[in-house]
């Protein structure tokens, strides 16, 4: 008689769990600068799974994270002397807050995870470290009753999970609070330059070929001749909106995001004006398109911050897209009129 | 820094409140504090509608119209027809 065998009950004997270093690699660090110029940012990720820190045992502390290389590099490089498991979840190579905003990084997702990596067979104590910031995807309550470990939600920024550890799990008041200094923005920047990379060289190239508009036609000799002034207008506003607003952020007056950009491409147009001493009337027409442009781009950045609400964003949004429309359509159609009455 | 005043969907119930202190430690805003064992809100200019107190908010204190705070997620929302979402990682 065949001895009868309950699957259910069967344990893995051994689970292998890569070990990383807290060091980082050249690699890591050329990795870093390349996403932050956007080039790969869609698919830089680490395999969900279970990893070491250290010689983690299983009375050893799980730290949660998502999979988007960058975040997970700079949880481990923040790692350095402690014995931890990494209980890397799927996030489609999307980093904590957005991901658990998008609902990626979310209850279900991790529940999930912990059973596929059988977290109640490698660890003895029934407490997950989670980033604070995936609170937004994660109910800590839904955890424990769906999978019977207990959330702790860590500090916000990953160089804070030392001093929390050493607390006794205590999070001082500034470990969970979003800032968002100058350093930040000023990371942030060569991604949002980037981004619209093409729609910034389509406007170039039809600006180009707009300056050439005469009477008789385009002529290219004209294009080469008069182009300078409307792009590096253009170029100016795409600047102030990317990166002077964004740099320069609580320091610039308004609230609203798209106004804050048009802040800035007032100025930057002023400038513009006064070293190519445009004529006034030609000057307004770059302000209305510069100004759209400005303030379009620094809208945007509402994504990139940390403190901006969602119907805080559809309010501005409710004014300013309109406005932006309005203003690009007629300083475009003041430039080719202005082009056609030139003698 | 604060973004727009008298904007936020947040509400709070210090009625259902349970005093459990989970809204003072997922909030990245410091927008909670606990006075006499009930959550309180100090600043609500400084809510970010994030969403991480009411989905942690065991007893159902805590509303808000929760979503992806982005200029670019909510255009894409309305030229798809559909909710505010940002493209990053949906391919």
């Amino acid at each position: 008689m065949e001895p009868k065998f309950n699957f259910q009950n069967t344990k893995p004997v051994a689970v292998v769990a890569p070990t990383v270093s807290t060091k980082l690699e050249f690699t890591d660090y050329l990795g870093a600068i390349k996403v932050r110029w956007d080039i790969g940012r869609n698919n830089y990720r680490v395999n969900p799974g279970l990893y070491k820190v250290g010689k983690p045992n299983n009375q050893s502390d799980v730290l949660v994270s998502c999979n988007y290389k960058l975040s997970f590099d700079h949880l481990r490089k923040n790692l350095s002397g402690l014995n931890a498991w990494i209980l890397v979840i799927d996030t489609k190579g999307v980093n904590v807050w957005c991901s658990a905003g998008k609902g990626t990084f979310g209850t279900l997702n991790l529940v999930k995870s912990i059973r596929e990596n059988a977290l109640d067979l490698m660890v003895s104590h029934r407490k997950i470290i989670v980033p604070q910031l995936a609170a937004t995807g994660v109910a800590a309550h839904k955890v424990m009753e769906l999978s019977g470990f207990s959330v702790i939600f860590g500090p916000v920024r990953a160089s804070d999970i030392k001093p929390f550890i050493e607390a006794g799990y205590k999070a001082t008041s500034p470990m969970r609070k979003m800032d968002f200094p100058f350093g930040e923005r000023a990371k942030l920047i060569p991604v949002d330059l980037m981004y619209r990379k093409y729609a910034l060289l389509g406007i170039l190239i039809g600006i180009f070929f707009l300056s050439g508009l005469d009477k008789t036609g385009f002529l290219f000799s004209k294009m080469a001749g008069t182009c300078m002034c409307p792009l590096i207008n253009i170029l100016g506003a795409y600047v102030a909106g990317i990166v002077l607003a964004p740099l320069f952020l609580p320091w610039t007056p308004f609230r609203s995001f798209s106004m804050k950009g048009a802040f800035w491409g007032t100025v930057i147009t002023l400038l513009i004006g006064l070293g190519f001493k445009t004529p006034l009337l030609e000057w307004i027409t770059f302000l209305m398109i510069n100004l759209s442009i400005s303030s379009f781009m620094m809208m945007n950045f509402t994504g990139s911050s940390t403190f901006t609400s969602l119907s805080g964003v559809q309010k501005e949004m409710k004014v300013a897209v309109p406005l932006q429309l309005i203003f690009a359509l007629l300083g475009i159609a003041l430039f080719i009129v202005f082009k056609l009455l030139q003698p | 820094m604060q973004y727009l005043r008298n904007v936020v969907t947040l509400k709070l119930n210090p009625e259902l409140c349970n005093g459990c202190r989970m809204c003072t430690m997922v909030c990245p805003h410091a927008v909670f504090e606990i006075v006499h064992k009930k959550a309180r809100i100090i600043d609500i200019n400084d809510c970010m509608e994030c969403g991480a107190c009411a989905l942690n908010c065991q007893s159902g204190a805590i509303t808000v119209k929760s979503g992806v705070g982005c200029a670019a997620g909510i255009l894409n929302g309305i030229l798809k027809g559909s909710e505010a979402n940002c493209d990053c990682g949906n391919n």
